[in-house]
């Protein structure tokens, strides 16, 4: 049943994912590329790449266009009801008692405790997309649009969508 | 902005005399469209995902439209904080709630995250249906090693973090040894790594508590 499969792959990295959308790219990898197989490493990087050239919170993005590529606008419906509901009911449900315990040291050290394997998950997807690059654009181009992309997002701080819009330009010319 | 003064008047004066219905459902509609405004204008104005979104959130809640003061607003980050999920659509929904109820808060959802759904799919649509197009082929590849570059600064990001909070380098560095070898090598789902780490987390004592306890127990 697709639209069972679709709510759990949205509703586990949804109820994981502390610390914000961000941290929740990795475990929805996990679901969409290796749990169901619904695309390829390399097409979940082309739509990680639309998301951050747009504008928007990253994970409801994501839910909403996987959603609606398994299942339709009801799949898409689905997938964004199940990254959204949980934590809202919970936060309606426990306004009282996490007023009280927001401040509580135990519960700052959860985002604390996850950072780490975050981490790792945001660690082995960048060499998941750095190996399917050399893979199918060879390793001189991986490395020269890898650094040429750093060199201007962290150097030059230039915005992420341009770069994206440039990297489509060159790829568009140059890897035809 | 003579509409929200209207609106407070009429609020007024449902509580004080059950003065004209009609006012106040023109209110209940003036706050709908405002909460719709503030949530589409920082939505579709937040590019990087949820987290950057915040201080523009900000900007529309606590300057523009005042459905409440910083102090609150911060309240309200901390909270959803607090819990798991996109940071965004929290605040969004919890405010609509506040401001607006149930229909405040379906209403926020909608104004954050649609707009840029729709674009999405039109998008990535678009893109699919010309993969055969060898030009449209190179742009999605060329795009992957830039994704892969923004991941790598990501999760230096993480790690950073990581390194400054109570954990410190030793804590991390192990964190990260244990995860990797738990998730790439014995093949145990990440879910439940975090599971593990956010009960350790709310069940370990703290420094504080301890030292507490050792007064407790040792009065003298």
């Amino acid at each position: 049943m697709i639209y069972v499969q679709i709510f759990l792959a949205f509703f586990i990295p949804g109820i994981l994912g502390y610390g914000g959308g961000p941290s929740s790219i990795p475990l929805i990898e996990h679901e969409v590329v290796d749990n169901y197989e619904w695309m390829t490493t390399n097409e979940f990087s082309e739509m990680l790449a639309m998301g951050n050239a747009l504008p928007g919170p990253i994970a409801t993005k994501m839910a909403g266009y996987i959603g609606y590529e398994q299942g339709g606008v009801l799949g898409s419906i689905i997938g964004v009801f199940a990254t959204v509901a949980p934590s809202m009911i919970l936060m309606l449900a426990l306004l009282g008692l996490l007023m009280k315990y927001k401040e509580s040291p135990r519960v700052k050290r959860m985002t604390n405790y996850i950072r780490p394997i975050i981490a790792v998950l945001l660690g082995v997807m960048t060499y998941d997309f750095l190996f399917s690059s050399y893979d199918g654009i060879g390793i001189w181009q991986t490395l020269f649009i890898g650094l040429l992309s750093f060199f201007l997002l962290e150097k030059l701080k230039v915005h992420p969508a341009f770069v994206i819009a440039g990297a489509l330009v060159y790829g568009g010319i140059f890897l035809a | 902005m003579t509409a929200p003064s209207t609106c407070f008047f009429g609020m007024q004066a449902e509580k004080g005399h059950g003065l004209s219905k009609q006012l106040v459902r023109g209110c209940e509609h003036m706050k709908q469209k405002e909460i719709f405004i503030a949530f589409f204008r920082s939505g579709i104005l937040g590019f990087g995902g949820g987290p950057s979104a915040i201080p523009l959130v900000h900007k529309e809640v606590v300057d523009t439209f005042k459905f409440m003061d910083s102090d609150e607003f911060g309240d309200i980050l901390a909270l959803a904080n607090a819990l798991p999920g996109p940071i965004n659509t929290k605040m969004a929904g919890y405010i609509g709630y506040r401001v607006g109820g149930f229909l405040g808060m379906l209403n926020a959802l909608i104004a954050t995250m649609v707009p840029t759904i729709i674009l999405m799919i039109v998008l990535l649509t678009a893109l699919n249906n010309l993969k055969d197009q060898p030009w449209v082929a190179g742009m999605t590849k060329a795009v992957v090693p830039v994704v892969a570059v923004m991941l790598a600064t990501l999760t230096w990001d993480f790690i950073k973090k990581s390194t400054k909070s109570s954990l410190g380098w030793v804590w991390t560095f192990l964190f990260v040894a244990a995860s990797l070898v738990l998730i790439e090598f014995v093949n145990i789902h990440p879910g439940i790594i975090i599971f593990i780490a956010l009960v350790t987390a709310l069940l370990k004592k703290d420094a504080a508590e301890k030292n507490e306890a050792k007064k407790e127990r040792n009065p003298a």
